[in-house]
């Protein structure tokens, strides 16, 4: 019991001392975290659209090679950046870049160095949970779309990508959360993110210990709340559960509310205008 | 009758791989006909729609629409299948929109219309069809008929100058069936082109201006719908049809 409250004193300890350097921490590991997955998915989305493409026997071979090309291309980004740890990527191309050209080329925020590792590697794993998201959608909506008169473009960004969003969207979760945690690499080239404020910290109270501990909750309450955020988004796009049914007079009744069918018709309980009514019954 | 017609197909043959699926189709469709296509399972019919709408490429033929052919390279497809509307056996409305989205999609994003246009243009068509209550329904909340009502309304807000209809009723429960036949009746009577690959007998004798009977890819015999159910020339097409007449 002792063991607990002397933890209990050196985090107090800790955190009277250092509590802004975690802080800030967690504010720089939570930024990167989301820039770097939201630039991942663009580009997994990017990657996945171009993936799929479709490309028959019947179009014309100058077609075919780039499309053929660029397959080979975007497989390669994602068997390297997937096949190598994060953490030496980030070494490549911090010191890589101006290694070979002099220190001509070289990044000049560690920002920009630590978001573009997080994008590309979270874009190659992204790449093929988005190809998987769009050839999961039925055939049948592409033939819909494509039967109205849709290009290929306004077939995915109107009807496939949507829903295959929605498909993914766990994917994209788990993907956020591994980039809360494993962007503690990049202390490697001196970002400031939650890990290196334990590192800092340690090297100058050398409390492992409670530090660790308090790097432990503060993960944790980031992935939870990260979890907490993304259940919420995906009944979002799910939309409403239930609908209400509109009265015989469509045009005038529902004019303008259609799109928001959480606020429902006029003449709907949970809309303002009925419970101001009904309450003014009561009264 | 030349002049006015939006559809001439010419010698069209398809192949899946070695299996020939459509050989040597020829057939006219004219402004205000109503068609239907009969024939058993793996006779081509919904292949030939589905080539018609371009969903495939036919190996060889014509395709002439307004007297162009839209089956070689160069079409503008797009463009094309905006005026050429098609209803599936399985609906395949837009899962990530409402029923009123689904009817607005294609006007907004094809035809470039305005959004009170298109929903005025869209809320009429789901009135017609009598879906006009669900329009805030999405499709998962919606049963088959109501579903394929709104696929129809869909189709016709595009305006199209001839519908394609592939087996619209197959996927539906029986008690189904009627409310979406109903529906195309009144389709029908309003003057509208439709080509019906149907396996509803007796839509196709009562409301179709010509009976096409397809067997083993190959137009068997056409004619009137008298001609077909009272008098067929073809053995294959008597035989075909003695199963249906068989309950009457």
């Amino acid at each position: 019991m002792s063991r607990f409250a002397q933890l209990g004193a050196d985090i107090a300890k800790l955190w009277t001392k250092y509590g802004s350097a975690y802080i800030s921490g967690m504010e720089n590991t939570l930024i990167l975290a989301l820039v770097g997955t939201v630039i991942g998915c663009l580009i997994g989305f990017l990657c996945g659209v171009l993936n799929t493409i479709p490309c028959g026997k019947n179009d014309p071979p100058v077609k075919r090679f780039f499309l053929g090309l660029l397959r080979v291309i975007i497989r390669i980004y994602v068997e390297v950046f997937r096949g190598t740890p994060m953490v030496l990527q980030a070494v490549f191309l911090y010191y890589g870049l101006p290694y070979f050209t002099n220190n001509s080329v070289k990044f000049t925020s560690v920002w920009v160095a630590a978001i573009v590792v997080v994008s590309i590697n979270t874009g190659a794993y992204m790449a093929e949970s988005v190809r998987g998201g769009i050839i999961s959608i039925d055939p049948g909506q592409t033939e819909g779309a494509k039967a109205i008169g849709m290009t290929h473009v306004q077939t995915m960004t109107s009807v496939i990508l949507p829903q295959a969003l929605r498909n993914i969207m766990p994917q994209i979760g788990n993907n956020f959360i591994i980039n809360v945690k494993d962007t503690s690499v990049m202390f490697i080239i001196g970002f400031p993110e939650f890990f290196s404020a334990h590192r800092a910290t340690v090297g100058a109270s050398y409390l492992y210990f409670p530090s660790a501990t308090v790097e432990m909750a503060g993960y944790l309450t980031m992935t939870l709340l990260a979890s907490f955020l993304l259940r919420w988004a995906e009944r979002k796009l799910d939309g409403s559960s239930s609908y209400e049914l509109v009265q015989t007079d469509q045009l005038t009744m529902t004019a303008g509310t259609y799109s928001y069918p959480e606020q429902g018709t006029p003449f709907d309980e949970r809309s303002k205008e009925f419970s101001g009514s009904a309450a003014g019954k009561e009264t | 009758m030349e002049e006015d017609a939006i559809l001439q197909i010419r010698h069209l043959s398809k192949s899946f791989g070695k299996q020939e699926v459509l050989r040597d189709i020829d057939f006219t469709v004219s402004t205000g006909d109503v068609i239907s296509i009969i024939g058993a399972s793996g006779s081509g019919k919904s292949t030939l729609l589905r080539c018609i709408n371009l969903l495939e490429t036919p190996d060889r033929g014509e395709i002439l629409f307004h007297g162009r052919n839209v089956a070689g390279k160069g079409t503008n497809q797009p463009a094309y299948r905006a005026r050429v509307g098609m209803v599936f056996q399985s609906f395949n409305l837009f899962n990530n929109m409402t029923v009123l989205e689904n009817c607005m999609i294609g006007q907004v994003k094809v035809l470039h219309r305005s959004r009170e246009e298109a929903r005025e243009q869209a809320m009429s068509f789901l009135g017609k069809v009598g879906m006009a209550p669900y329009i805030n329904a999405r499709p998962r909340q919606i049963s088959g008929g109501q579903k394929q009502r709104v696929a129809i309304a869909r189709a016709l807000a595009m305006n199209p100058e001839v519908l394609l209809f592939d087996e619209p009723t197959s996927a539906l429960d029986p008690e189904m069936v009627g409310e979406v036949l109903a529906v195309m009746r009144k389709i029908a009577a309003d003057g509208m082109t439709m080509l019906v690959v149907t396996h509803e007998m007796a839509f196709a004798r009562d409301v179709s201006h010509r009976v096409v009977y397809m067997a083993d890819g190959v137009i068997c015999e056409q004619g009137t719908p008298e001609q077909i159910f009272t008098a067929p020339t073809q053995e294959r097409t008597r035989e075909f049809l003695s199963r249906f007449h068989a309950d009457r």
